[in-house]
């Protein structure tokens, strides 16, 4: 897989979706690609965190420790980011992630990523953005828990 | 040292001095003979042979080299009558006789200015060893304020003009004084006047020209000072590099330099204007006495109260006079000059105390193991102002005890720990081991029998194996073998050192003592060696070291052997364990689309920089390969889509960001120029362009990896046509320039790649997650089984550590440094805060290894972490310079104790 396909996959996701070509190319060149075989772990529950991982083909589940064990919370698929909470507050890992299928993605430092936030003020608006829709579904769902709970 | 240098010369050179002196002495005779004959040739050749050549034939001949002629004294005596010749063979004979006289002279010169030569050379030697030497000998506290430049200064630079002078100490003044009192003789005897008038001028010259100097001696004094002052200033940016740059004192430093460089700018433009004026007056002065000669000894000679003959003579005499009258002034001064080097040099070399040299004698032995108690009298030490640092100090243990000494910083325990290695001698009081004085004791037994490691331990830029071995190098032990040619060579070397008052100890001797080890030669004791890392945690990096190294697959081809079958059976192991899509392995048929396109073509290793990535382009074989194969424009077209995709995605980003070092193709300088490249390409074609630009687009696609940089510029086509060329490039070098590059071969070991690169024969697969950590550990276990993993730790003990260990960490350097020292087994250890760098755990590990390790033997431990004391037999509280408390641990740790304190401190 070519870098311009990446950059087309890069354009599809949410975050990136108003950000130039030029700037994703720079992004996607300068990331590695990274190919996780089913069973192998993206990153721990409680590591630190020093990347994050756009998924570009295949699936990976979400983990987290519980006392009666591991808990599978979500399953990712193409064009999620992965673990991208560790490396904007660093806080370590908060869930666990493993590869369900043969799984590309593109790792994206800590470095990389901020670098790309200094420098293209747009893009950080738009994590601010998704972020912000995150919060706001987050909300509404623990709204809706109250209201199921009470 | 001897402090005047005429004294100090005179003292360890007198054979030779006087040598030439002989030699000097038995050569003025014929210079006395040279310069009569001029005037013998004038009077008696052409004028005389002129009257005699009308007459006839037997009237003609006359005597020549009857005694009384030869010294041109006039009248018989008969003791030899001399050869009968016609005036042409008479004058004939006698320009021969003063050609033959002039090769003489000469050859006089030569062998004078040989042996004055050696006499210099081997007297500078002296002098460069015996100043090393008493730099081995200060004592540590004076050692440490030195400025190492400035002493490097003194001993290569300062004291060479001293080798040039040495020679001409005492023949120069003998020679050249000889020279002048004959030539001013010779003019007396021709005439009384002319020969006073010549002789006053030169005694003016000799009082005037010296009082003249005096200042520019002084001067040059001041210029030497500021020379080395620059030099230990220079040392010190250099030292303080990152201070400079971290506090932004570049300019401050520019300043300074500035401000030096003014003063020796000043110095030495008042010195040359000084010499200069000098010089002109030397000139004048010079030329004022032939005036005299030709007006008044034109008129003596119309006067007829001196012959032609005579003039010429004299003249032709003081032509040689003003040199030698010259050439003394300049060694008087040379001799004030070299005595202010000499005497400045030594003043650095005159500590106020000094090791004796009986101490360090290489025929002292380190006598038997250390046995009985250490008794330690209130040792006390004094800085330079009388500060107690350490302050009566008392304590008493087995040399085989265990004894922690503890305390705040500043407590004076880095200085009891110095002291009790001898390396710093107490102000008062002292350290007995087995009833023995320790400051009185040879190095022989401090250096081998105790072994002190400080926090910072030097380590000198050779290999891993020799810092490790350097701790055993106390005196040659096995003589290095020489065949017969040799040990001529090296019988003659020691021979000369020897005359030179230098060490005839053989550096090349094998010096290491592995009996002190426990070994009992060079296999067993890397068996120690690497047993040793193994119990301070170092043999890890060592082995990583080593499989990054290389091995001389000659001198070791079972270990090759073993790495190539670690090479075939890494297939199969990656494959039983589903990963051998891990690495791609080198195919001499097939394009490693995981390797470098340069790579792809050597198909090897280079040995040659012309080979290297970085130089392909200019290469002209390659070149050659690329135009053969139809190449060139492949390259040209993938070097176009690099520079226009790096244009494309780095042109926003400010030059000096990080990206452009660390993922680009184009520096960020070069940027602009390939923007303005592709601009031009984008017009009229990639064909259009220049060839200078051309030359620009072939730089980039040889450090292209296509499953790394992912442009897609490498499709099967172009693969089969790299592969070509991969091939011909073989047969081109093969024919050319053998040797050049290290081909990859599947069946043989390539020399020049790491051990590393030997067992993979490929490359990592890029983006495979856990690739390298999946491979490290497959490696390894494969080295295991096939018994090569002592001899990859062997290859990484070949590692340079480089300057002061700084291609090591602190933690592998501060671990090597513990390795050393317990390599040789001492009767004590002291360490001095030697674990610093260490996270807790890793130095608790470290300590509780080192103390089992020496289970019986002694062990003297300053601690950072006074926690750590409860390892011990025996605990020092130190506060103050003073003892505090002392006894075992849990003594100590009783409420209210000072150790208690310390504890809750930490």
């Amino acid at each position: 897989m070519s870098i311009e396909q990446e950059v087309e996959i890069l354009r599809n996701i949410p975050l990136f979706a108003n950000v130039e070509p030029a700037k994703l190319k720079l992004m996607a060149f300068a990331s590695e690609r990274m190919m996780f075989k089913p069973g192998q772990v993206l990153c721990s529950q409680g590591d630190p965190g020093d990347s994050a991982f756009i998924l570009i083909d295949g699936k990976a589940n979400v983990e987290v420790d519980t006392p009666e064990g591991p808990l599978t919370v979500a399953t990712m698929e193409r064009n999620d980011i992965i673990g991208e909470i560790a490396i904007l507050c660093d806080v370590p890992r908060t869930a666990t992630v493993i590869a369900e299928s043969d799984l590309v993605t593109l790792k994206v430092t800590k470095d990389l990523f901020f670098r790309m936030v200094t420098d293209f003020p747009e893009m950080g608006v738009e994590v601010m953005r998704v972020l912000a829709h995150r919060l706001e579904a987050t909300t509404a769902q623990l709204m809706a828990a109250r209201a199921g709970n009470a | 040292m001897e402090r005047n240098l005429f004294k100090y010369i005179w003292h360890h050179s007198r054979r030779e001095q006087v040598g030439i002196l002989l030699l000097v002495a038995i050569s003025l005779p014929f210079y006395f003979l040279s310069l009569n004959l001029p005037k013998q040739i004038v009077n008696q050749g052409i004028i005389d042979g002129y009257d005699l050549i009308g007459q006839a034939p037997e009237e003609q001949q006359r005597s020549l080299f009857s005694i009384d002629s030869i010294f041109g004294l006039g009248g018989e005596d008969g003791l030899f009558e001399g050869f009968l010749l016609n005036p042409y063979a008479y004058l004939l004979a006698l320009c021969v006789v003063f050609l033959s006289l002039v090769m003489v002279n000469g050859g006089f010169k030569f062998f004078v200015n040989t042996f004055k030569g050696q006499l210099g050379e081997r007297m500078l030697r002296r002098l460069r060893f015996e100043l090393t030497d008493r730099v081995l000998r200060f004592p540590i506290p004076f050692i440490r304020r030195m400025k190492q430049a400035e002493v490097a200064t003194m001993i290569k630079d300062e004291v060479e003009p001293l080798g040039g002078f040495i020679g001409d100490a005492f023949v120069t003044p003998a020679f050249l004084g000889g020279q002048a009192l004959t030539a001013m003789l010779f003019i007396m005897v021709q005439n009384l006047w002319l020969g006073l008038v010549a002789a006053a001028i030169v005694l003016f010259q000799a009082i005037l020209i010296p009082k003249l100097r005096r200042r520019i001696l002084d001067l040059g004094r001041q210029r030497q000072l500021t020379a080395r002052k620059l030099a230990g200033r220079v040392a010190e940016i250099v030292d303080g590099a990152v201070e400079i740059q971290a506090h932004d004192t570049t300019n401050y430093e520019r300043a300074d330099m500035t401000k030096r460089l003014g003063e020796i700018y000043d110095i030495r433009f008042e010195i040359f204007q000084r010499k200069f004026f000098v010089k002109f007056l030397n000139n004048l002065l010079s030329q004022f006495t032939p005036f005299i000669f030709y007006s008044a000894g034109g008129v003596l000679v119309i006067s007829g109260r001196l012959d032609v003959g005579a003039l010429v003579a004299v003249i032709a005499a003081y032509k040689d006079l003003p040199g030698p009258i010259k050439e003394l002034i300049d060694w008087d001064q040379r001799r004030n000059d070299v005595q202010i080097k000499y005497d400045q040099v030594i003043d650095q070399f005159q500590p106020p105390m000094i090791i004796a040299p009986e101490l360090q004698d290489p025929g002292q032995d380190s006598g038997p193991t250390l046995a009985g108690k250490i008794e330690v009298n209130s040792l006390t030490l004094e800085d330079d102002n009388n500060t107690k640092l350490v302050e009566g100090v008392s304590f008493d243990c087995d040399v085989g005890d265990h004894v922690a000494i503890v305390g705040p910083s500043g407590s004076g325990k880095d200085h009891l720990s110095m002291m009790l290695s001898g390396l710093i001698p107490p102000t008062s009081g002292g350290v007995k081991i087995g009833g023995r004085n320790l400051h009185d004791l040879p190095s022989a037994v401090t250096g081998r029998r105790l072994s002190y490691i400080g926090p910072n331990t030097y380590f000198f830029p050779v290999s891993v194996r020799d810092n490790l071995l350097f701790g055993l190098k106390h005196r040659p032990l096995r003589e290095a073998e020489y065949d017969s040619e040799g040990k001529t060579q090296r019988a003659a070397h020691v021979a000369e050192a020897l005359r030179a008052g230098n060490s005839d100890l053989d550096y090349e001797a094998d010096w290491v003592e592995y009996a002190a080890a426990g070994a009992s030669g060079p296999d067993e004791i890397n068996v120690r060696m690497i047993q040793i890392l193994k119990d301070v945690g170092l043999e890890d990096d060592i082995y990583r070291l080593g499989l990054s190294g290389t091995i001389d697959a000659d001198a070791h081809p079972e270990v090759a052997q073993g790495i190539l079958l670690a090479r075939s059976a890494l297939s199969d192991r990656l494959a039983s364990e589903d990963a051998e899509d891990l690495v791609v392995r080198f195919d001499p048929g097939a394009y490693n689309r995981n390797a470098t396109l340069a790579e792809n073509l050597l198909f090897g290793t280079p040995t040659n920089p012309i080979y290297a990535t970085d130089a392909l382009a200019q290469n002209p074989l390659m070149l050659q390969v690329l135009k053969e194969k139809g190449l060139t424009d492949v390259l040209l077209d993938m070097g176009y889509s690099i520079a226009k995709t790096m244009v494309e995605i780095f042109a926003d980003l400010p030059s000096g960001h990080p990206f452009f070092e660390q993922f680009s193709f184009i520096e960020a300088d070069d940027l602009p120029e390939f923007t303005a490249l592709i601009a031009r390409g984008e017009k009229s074609g990639r064909a259009a362009l220049n060839e200078t630009e051309q030359g620009l687009l072939l730089n980039l696609p040889f450090k292209y990896i296509e499953e790394r940089h992912r442009l897609g510029l490498i499709d099967p086509e172009v693969e089969r046509k790299l592969v070509e060329g991969r091939q011909r490039f073989s047969e081109l070098l093969l024919d050319q320039d053998p040797g050049a590059v290290a081909f990859y071969r599947p069946e043989s070991y390539n020399a020049a790649a790491s051990i590393q690169d030997n067992i993979l024969f490929g490359r990592l697969v890029y983006g495979q997650a856990q690739a390298a950590e999946t491979i490290g550990r497959v490696m390894s276990e494969l080295l295991e089984e096939l018994g090569l993993r002592q001899r990859v730790i062997e290859a990484g003990l070949d590692f340079n550590v480089g300057i002061a260990g700084s291609r090591l960490s602190i933690v592998q350097r501060q671990k090597l440094g513990f390795a050393r020292c317990l390599l040789k087994q001492p009767d004590v250890l002291i360490v001095n805060e030697a674990a610093a760098g260490m996270d807790s755990s890793t130095q608790t590990k470290l300590l509780e290894t080192v103390l089992h390790q020496r289970r019986g033997k002694g062990v003297l431990w300053t601690l950072q972490h006074p926690r750590s004391a409860e390892l011990f037999d025996h605990v020092l509280v130190m506060r103050a310079g003073r003892v505090a408390e002392q006894g075992s641990f849990a003594e100590l740790t009783q409420p209210g104790s000072a150790l208690s304190a310390l504890l809750a401190a930490e």
